[in-house]
């Protein structure tokens, strides 16, 4: 079994004027392991390798980089997936500024989630008990709620690297139609009124590379394509 | 919400609506003459001149232009916007880009209903 | 030291998981200049992580539901070591906080009349356990913690608070009285050291799973928290006591919710036998973790596990249908079949004990006040500190928690711990100013690592401690076994002392980080397995072949680990509750 050819994006601003591939051979022993397993044995013989990573299920959303070319989570992408003639090219999420390695800042991301309001909003006055709410309204909230704001999507999206300060991208679009279609949530007409701009929502050309990566198997196209009709039926 | 002066109509929703009804007016179009150019195997420049003498034709014909004017600009305001981030050069190219697709048009008109 | 930068806030919390940001909240909606420092970014927490749901007598499943149920379940389920007060005011505030939740948007699931949905977990149950199985576990589907942490970050964004995201604190600052006064941290971007001044400094660092090999712990729950106080010289309180979640996928360590056991699942042998019969015969698999769990050890050492090597048990879900595993189990379909390449509506789950959380912490009155005891056992709250979530020991979980009340305990004592720091502020505190001293002290561990020039590497030594701590302090423990550990301890720590980090950079240093987090693995190891050796006697979570039995006349007490002297005192249970009357400990059987 020859050993595993792993090339991995490096850069240190402290060290580096530039960033550079570096060459790894691992030995996996023929398991197929998760891809950030495969890391995490790097980084025991280079502790100097960083990386983000939490609750290594597939969750928390740290570990999203760019995998022999695809956007995905470290954690839950076992090798036999990825790994292609025996190599495997490890590279940060891309089009975020990266601070070393594969940590990318992802300052501007969170600042595109912020500017939807992810927050529920409603203006009548709370009840003693919960608000209610029909399974058939919360099942509008399924392939919504579950995003983990790995950034993924985003970062494989083109209209997102073009803008990334005007298009609020897939991630932030998923969100806020979490909001509107929260049937608890009052604030339709402001969320719209934020969106209806050239850059915001309408940037999305429907590419769908969110949905090829997205590693919670949601549809940030879809949602997106119902924020517009919502703006249609609210402006006609 | 992110501000624009020099989208087409300053709305997405507009920019949207727009570029997609002009497609469809431009497809029509075209379908329309591919059909009729189909129709009409030994086309000549009396028949093809006498089509475009008719009212409907020229109303359609500038329907037609219209719509690629307005198409073309959403789109290649958007490529602008997407892939020109000094300023100046894009405020300059959006300008030759505007002056090009009027001088286009104001000729089309000029072509329909002059001579 | 003068050249180092400080920020001063009113309170600085730190942890941005559930407790963290729920604290957070209520400091941030009263205008105090706060801030939550994180080593993750918020969501990233292990909160995040919690499937199942949030246990509370909200009266939806079940409209006759009272709290004093859910509290006499819960005391039942700590095996009598639970602080009846605190297990009072938790589960009579519960309500308000499970509906402040959903008011914030948490995405519940629901029942056709529109309330919260609720499945039942284990140890739950009706009139004081005369009633039968209750159905009290508020659920988000199988992403409870997952919605309940992003409800809070978002809140937290709608109300302005400050971040101070992927900072570490590396240790809390006393004054020259005691007091805790701020910390030390660094800012991992780019390796600053800052000083943090503040009047209230809250631990809501989490646990520390990661102590053992096997955990369904994230990798980022090192008991930050417990060692920077350990180091200050706290006690810490009941730290023998761990969880074994009975349902972690077998070599992977990933939870599987009690849930599945909830919506119907149940555990098989490898004789196909649904052995919790024989163990529990009325709850059977929704009798308490620490209950499960050891019977399912007995069955694997009996020789009835399933496997080549004979070593998990099978969790069965195929017949709960497709329709209600896609419905309320989604997150588990999709980790058993990444984690143990099974699709659970066809084949069962390989599943086995492993650790998941640390019922001990610092111990705290309903305040979150940090509790030490003078020289007389007598409690004596620590000036400026306060701890809320798995790191503090209010206690509500006693020697064993049960199901859903981590992310109850989170919500509320979080809560709690904003609302009084409010107000102790409002009222005025004034403590001295660190002395240049004082912060020196609080440097000695990041120097240490900062000059250390050779010396063993970080990731070997941890392993060795997680599997100190596997095979001397896990589910089944006896004397000599921990004897040894505590011995294989103190040698590891002297080597931690003298251990090497290579790389000195300081952008995004990961490596610095795991080196700093070792020393708290270690603290928090230490006082687990001292602890741990102390309490001679069987009851919840800790096991002893030798004490076999609960020793209500001895041991019906907290233990206290002193770091100082390294020695385990005790400390009272609570069995004074306000509004009912006590409950008095009884056999504990399901």
């Amino acid at each position: 079994m020859s050993k595993l050819q792993v090339s991995l994006y490096r850069y240190n601003p402290e060290t580096d004027s530039a960033p550079y591939m570096q060459e790894f051979e691992v030995d996996t022993q023929g398991r197929d392991l998760m891809v950030l397993n495969l890391l995490e044995m790097i980084k025991e013989d280079d502790s100097s390798v960083a990386f983000r990573r939490s609750c290594r299920e597939g969750v928390c959303g740290s570990d999203g980089m760019n995998m022999n070319g695809k956007n995905g989570l470290a954690c839950i992408t076992p090798l036999s997936e990825v790994v292609k003639n025996n190599k495997l090219v490890l590279r940060p999420l891309p089009g975020l500024p990266v601070i070393r390695d594969l940590v990318v800042d992802m300052a501007l991301f969170y600042k595109q989630y912020e500017k939807i309001q992810p927050y529920l909003q409603n203006d009548t006055p709370a009840p003693a008990i919960e608000r209610l709410q029909s399974p058939e309204e919360r099942d509008k909230l399924d392939g919504l709620y579950e995003c983990i704001l790995c950034a993924c999507c985003s970062t494989s999206c083109p209209s997102f690297w073009w803008n990334p300060e005007k298009f609020v991208g897939p991630a932030g679009l998923l969100q806020s139609y979490r909001f509107l279609a929260d049937s608890r949530d009052t604030a339709t007409q402001e969320r719209l009124s934020e969106l209806e701009d050239p850059f915001s929502v309408f940037r999305c050309r429907g590419i769908m590379n969110c949905v090829a990566v997205c590693p919670k198997g949601l549809n940030p196209t879809r949602a997106i394509g119902k924020i517009r009709e919502m703006l249609l039926a609210n402006a006609t | 919400m992110v501000t624009n002066i020099t989208s087409f109509s300053r709305s997405g929703l507009s920019d949207w609506i727009i570029q997609r009804a002009s497609a469809v007016v431009m497809a029509l179009y075209t379908v329309f003459l591919v059909v009729y150019l189909l129709a009409h195997p030994q086309l000549d420049y009396a028949t093809w001149s006498g089509l475009f003498e008719q009212t409907w034709m020229r109303i359609f014909s500038l329907l037609a232009f219209v719509s690629l004017a307005a198409h073309a600009w959403v789109g290649l305001w958007t490529v602008t916007t997407d892939y020109i981030k000094p300023t100046a050069i894009r405020v300059g190219t959006q300008s030759v880009i505007i002056i090009a697709i009027f001088v286009f048009l104001v000729w089309g008109i000029q072509v329909l209903w002059g001579a | 030291m003068s050249t180092m930068r400080s920020l001063t806030f009113d309170a600085i919390i730190i942890g941005g998981g559930g407790a963290g940001l729920r604290a957070a909240l209520e400091l941030a909606k009263s205008g105090k200049k706060t801030a939550v420092l994180s080593k993750v970014f918020p969501t990233r927490s292990h909160t995040v992580s919690a499937q199942g749901g949030i246990t509370c007598a909200i009266a939806s499943s079940d409209p006759n539901d009272d709290w004093r149920w859910h509290m006499y379940d819960t005391v039942k389920g700590g095996d009598y070591i639970t602080d009846q007060d605190a297990a009072e005011y938790m589960c009579s505030e519960g309500p308000k906080a499970v509906f402040e939740l959903e008011h914030m948007g948490l995405p519940f699931s629901r029942f056709d009349n529109g309330r919260i949905y609720q499945r039942p977990f284990g140890g739950q149950s009706k009139n004081f356990g005369e009633g039968g199985q209750a159905a009290r576990t508020c659920a988000a589907a199988d992403r409870t913690g997952h919605a309940l942490l992003h409800t809070l970050y978002q809140n937290n964004l709608k109300n302005n608070t400050t971040f101070l995201n992927e900072w570490y604190a590396v240790d809390l600052v006393k004054n020259a009285n005691g007091d805790v006064v701020g910390c030390i941290a660094m800012d991992i971007e780019t390796g600053e050291v800052v000083h943090v001044k503040s009047k209230a400094t809250v631990l809501a660092t989490g646990g520390s799973g990661r102590i053992y090999a096997s955990t369904t712990n994230a990798l980022i729950n090192t008991g930050d928290g417990i060692g920077m106080a350990l180091r200050a010289g706290v006690p810490m309180q009941d730290m023998e006591m761990w969880q074994f979640h009975p349902t972690g996928i077998h070599g992977a360590g990933v939870l599987v919710t009690e849930g599945c056991r909830g919506e119907g699942g149940y555990l098989v042998n490898k004789d196909g036998e649904r052995f919790m019969e024989r163990y529990a015969p009325n709850a059977k698999d929704l009798a308490g973790r620490d209950v499960v769990a050891r019977s399912m050890v007995m069955e694997i050492l009996e020789g009835r596990g399933c496997g080549e090597d004979g070593d998990h048990v099978f969790l069965k879900l195929d017949h709960l249908g497709e329709e209600v595993l896609s419905k309320r189990l989604p997150g588990i379909v999709e980790l058993a079949k990444t984690f143990a390449h099974v699709d659970p509506a066809k084949e069962p789950i390989p599943v086995v004990p492993t650790c998941h959380y640390m019922m001990g912490g610092i111990a705290t009155n309903v305040h979150g006040q940090a509790i030490a005891q003078d020289a007389d056992g007598n409690d004596q709250i620590i000036n400026g500190l306060y701890a809320c979530g798995e790191a503090a020991c209010v206690s509500v979980h006693g020697a064993n928690r049960l199901g859903g009340n981590s992310l109850l305990d989170l919500v509320v004592f979080g809560r709690a711990a904003g609302m009084y720091i409010e107000s102790a502020l409002n009222e005025g505190i004034e403590y001295l100013d660190a002395r240049e001293s004082d912060i020196e002290t609080a440097m000695k561990r990041i120097t240490r690592w900062n000059e250390s020039e050779g010396g063993e590497s970080v990731p070997e030594l941890k392993r060795e401690l997680q599997s100190i701590m596997q095979n001397s302090f896990g589910v089944f423990r006896e004397e000599k076994n921990m004897v040894e550990g505590v011995e294989k301890l103190a040698e590891l720590r002297g080597r931690i002392a003298n251990a090497h980090l290579a790389d000195k950079s300081h952008a995004f240093n990961t490596a610095r980080v795991e080196a700093l987090e070792l020393d708290n693995l270690m603290e928090v190891a230490e006082a687990t397995a001292i602890a741990a050796l102390e309490r001679k006697e069987s009851r919840g979570a800790h096991s002893r072949y030798d004490y076999p039995d609960r020793d209500d006349a001895n041991w019906l007490k907290h233990s206290m680990f002193f770091p100082g002297e390294k020695r385990v005192g005790q400390r009272d249970v609570n069995f004074a509750p306000k509004t009912v009357d006590k409950f008095e400990p009884k056999i504990r059987t399901y």
